[in-house]
């Protein structure tokens, strides 16, 4: 039985509040029966994308607010990730693959988004980020 | 020095360290820097040369984490010293495969494996 679940909130720049939304989230993929390893992906690209929002984007001000519109349903979740920070060019953030990149602390982020989503994508403004996840198969119970 | 709740369980096999990680998930800022603090801790003040890392309860972590794993790395090579992963479940593994972090660091299938490849 599907349990489709949609909802828009906008939370301030504080990673508790962000970690609030990512568990509504999670419950959803969960109700909905994303399987464990969906789960995780979804879980690690929101981790991701919420905090670089907060972080990067909004640089931690408590004046700036993060908006998050999220939809699961059986078939698939999407989240979208808006800050009011200026927006950044994702060409422009060096690959931290590159053999001179690879002892470098940060840039991971985006990377395992990507990796465990179906679509990660920004908007041109770069403030907002897109992810989706089509619903792996998973074998008949 | 320890700033906040101890995040590691440490245990000492002759002289090599073993650091477990206590969370579960390791993605909250705050708490990562507490863990960061606690693992330089390891080198800077009680000089440890030889550590091992035990993610056995790790079930999530962050690039932030990932971040942090690698000052520790840096910091152990600076110090000489030897660090070792191990016990990493295959989620995370991959993560670090993603990333190509696995070749960087030394990650070893199990605690027993990583204390006899020192």
């Amino acid at each position: 039985m599907s349990r489709a679940k949609e909802r828009r909130i906008s939370i301030p720049s504080d990673t508790a509040e962000g970690a609030v939304v990512q568990e509504e989230i999670i419950s959803a993929l969960e109700e909905n029966g994303f399987s464990d390893r969906d789960v995780f992906g979804a879980r690690l690209a929101l981790e991701e994308a919420i905090v670089n929002a907060i972080k990067h984007g909004n640089g931690l001000d408590p004046d700036k607010q993060v908006h998050i519109h999220w939809k699961v349903d059986e078939s698939q979740m999407r989240v979208e990730v808006t800050d009011e920070g200026p927006g950044f060019q994702v060409e422009d953030v060096p690959d931290p693959t590159d053999d001179e990149n690879l002892e470098r602390p940060c840039g991971r982020g985006i990377m395992l988004m990507k990796a465990f989503m179906t679509k990660v994508e920004y908007s041109p403004s770069g403030n907002s980020v897109v992810l989706e996840k089509v619903r792996s198969e998973v074998a008949a119970q | 020095m320890s700033t906040g709740p101890r995040r590691l369980d440490i245990e000492e096999v002759g002289d090599i360290t073993i650091a477990k990680f206590v969370d579960k998930k390791i993605l909250d800022e705050t708490n990562i820097q507490i863990i960061g603090n606690q693992l330089f801790g390891l080198v800077d003040e009680d000089g440890r040369k030889k550590i091992v890392l035990d993610f056995s309860s790790v079930e999530y972590l962050s690039s932030a984490a990932l971040g942090k794993l690698i000052q520790m790395d840096k910091k152990v090579k600076a110090a000489k010293g030897k660090l070792k992963l191990c016990a990493i479940r295959p989620e995370i593994l991959e993560v670090f495969q993603i990333t190509r972090l696995d070749k960087m660091f030394d990650i070893r299938p199990s605690q027993d494996s990583a204390l006899e490849s020192f």
